[in-house]
């Protein structure tokens, strides 16, 4: 293609993003758009399968049925969130298997917040009412994301997340109203999965090396740290109507800005889990490999089974 | 064959009687019968459908998005094809 044409349709397709169209499957996009895209959403399907995974771990012990069922829904809304988004990849050219492989062999990132132990009961409360209400913060945007497959995707997992944060904040405020030790229990993992929650926005602004680029692609709408912004505003009111403490000692509301003030962040923490060297890296995507290779004769009996019916068809 | 993946599927659902099977996404089954039955789990779990399509998804032809001007501007220039273009005398009802 000409230099000029594709000046032509670069321009055309900024055109369509600033007047709010959205972009197709098979529409000419920028290749940097592409690839931003299958990043960012390959990443977002790894973190909803490994994040099966923490909470898979409480399903045979949850307290009573109700809570069991509960449990299972919600991972298997991770499975189908996982699923959307696999496909919505595929959409932009992503091959499935790679996609996988690559978060196999580490070339590919999901959510830092799975890389933490589920040490207690309590923290299937912490991790509805905190890492999904965080999930839903940085996702609602993302329903107006520019690129169609994606957005739509958005609307699905958000309509379906918004119980799972309900389910996490019940657990948590029964706890909480409970015996000393189940208030201690909700405060303990308050207190591990407050700061990875506010992780999970990523870096901050001065150094997220993509977020000027998504913005202009309408990609993303906020900053990591307004976004991060938003879900301590939200939630701590959440934590003092049931009686429990945020473990920030300089969190304190601010009448000038309307907003809460915070501690810093410990981002050598947070670059350290990005890194593998969190508590559960390892492990998580030892489980999953495992899955994957221990699933191989399945999917090829399936096959097998497949052609022999077709062939049975065909005769 | 052993690491054949499994082929890609697009999954339409009607969501009740009397409404268009719509486009909701794509998965991966070994054949037709698991694509209806993996559909079932991916996008009717909150019982959002009364009957499901599913279309392998090398079955699809697509028009180019790059003619969309010369296979769409025919109808855009002939607006006398909707109602709005006539004139009505006051008066007139059910018209």
């Amino acid at each position: 293609m000409k230099e000029l044409d594709i000046a032509t349709l670069q321009k055309r397709f900024q055109e369509k993003i600033d007047n709010d169209i959205k972009i197709e499957p098979r529409d000419w996009m920028p290749d940097d758009y592409r690839k931003t895209l299958i990043r960012q959403i390959s990443q977002h399907a790894h973190s909803e399968v490994v994040g099966m995974l923490p909470e898979g771990n409480w399903i045979t012990r949850a307290p009573n049925l109700r809570r069991k069922a509960v449990l299972l829904a919600k991972v298997q809304d991770e499975a189908g969130h996982g699923l959307y988004l696999y496909s919505a990849a595929e959409t932009l050219g992503a091959d499935r298997e790679e996609t996988i492989d690559d978060l196999h062999s580490g070339v590919a990132k999901y959510s830092s917040i799975f890389n933490y132990p589920t040490v207690s009961w309590a923290d299937m409360g912490a991790i509805g009412w905190l890492v999904d209400g965080a999930a839903i913060m940085n996702q609602v945007p993302l329903c107006r994301c520019s690129y169609g497959p994606y957005a739509r995707a958005m609307v699905r997992v958000c309509k379906e997340e918004s119980f799972h944060q309900r389910q996490g904040f019940e657990i948590m405020t029964t706890l909480a109203n409970g015996s000393p030790e189940q208030k201690a229990m909700a405060q303990d993992a308050l207190n591990r999965f407050w700061w990875p929650s506010l992780m999970m926005f990523g870096p901050n602004d001065a150094e997220s090396k993509h977020t000027e680029q998504s913005m202009r692609w309408k990609i993303k709408r906020h900053t990591n740290d307004e976004l991060r912004q938003m879900f301590v505003d939200a939630t701590v009111p959440q934590a003092e109507l049931i009686g429990l403490t945020v473990p920030d000692k300089d969190l304190k509301w601010n009448e000038e800005t309307g907003h809460y003030d915070f501690g810093e962040i410990n981002w050598d923490e947070f670059w350290e889990v990005v890194k593998g060297n969190g508590p559960c890296n390892k492990d998580r995507i030892d489980t999953r490999r495992k899955a994957k290779e221990n699933g191989a004769w399945v999917r090829e009996a399936a096959n097998a089974y497949a052609e022999k019916r077709n062939k049975r068809k065909a005769s | 064959m052993a690491n054949k993946e499994w082929p890609l599927w697009e999954v339409f659902i009607r969501s009740k009687q009397g409404l268009n099977h719509k486009h909701v996404g794509s998965l991966r089954a070994a054949d037709a019968d698991m694509a209806i039955e993996n559909a079932r789990d991916v996008y009717t779990r909150r019982s959002e459908g009364v009957s499901i399509w599913v279309v392998a998804s090398n079955n699809v032809f697509a028009s180019n998005p790059g003619d969309a001007d010369s296979l769409y501007e025919p109808s855009d220039s002939k607006i006398y094809r909707h109602p709005t273009f006539y004139e009505v005398p006051d008066g007139i009802e059910h018209m």
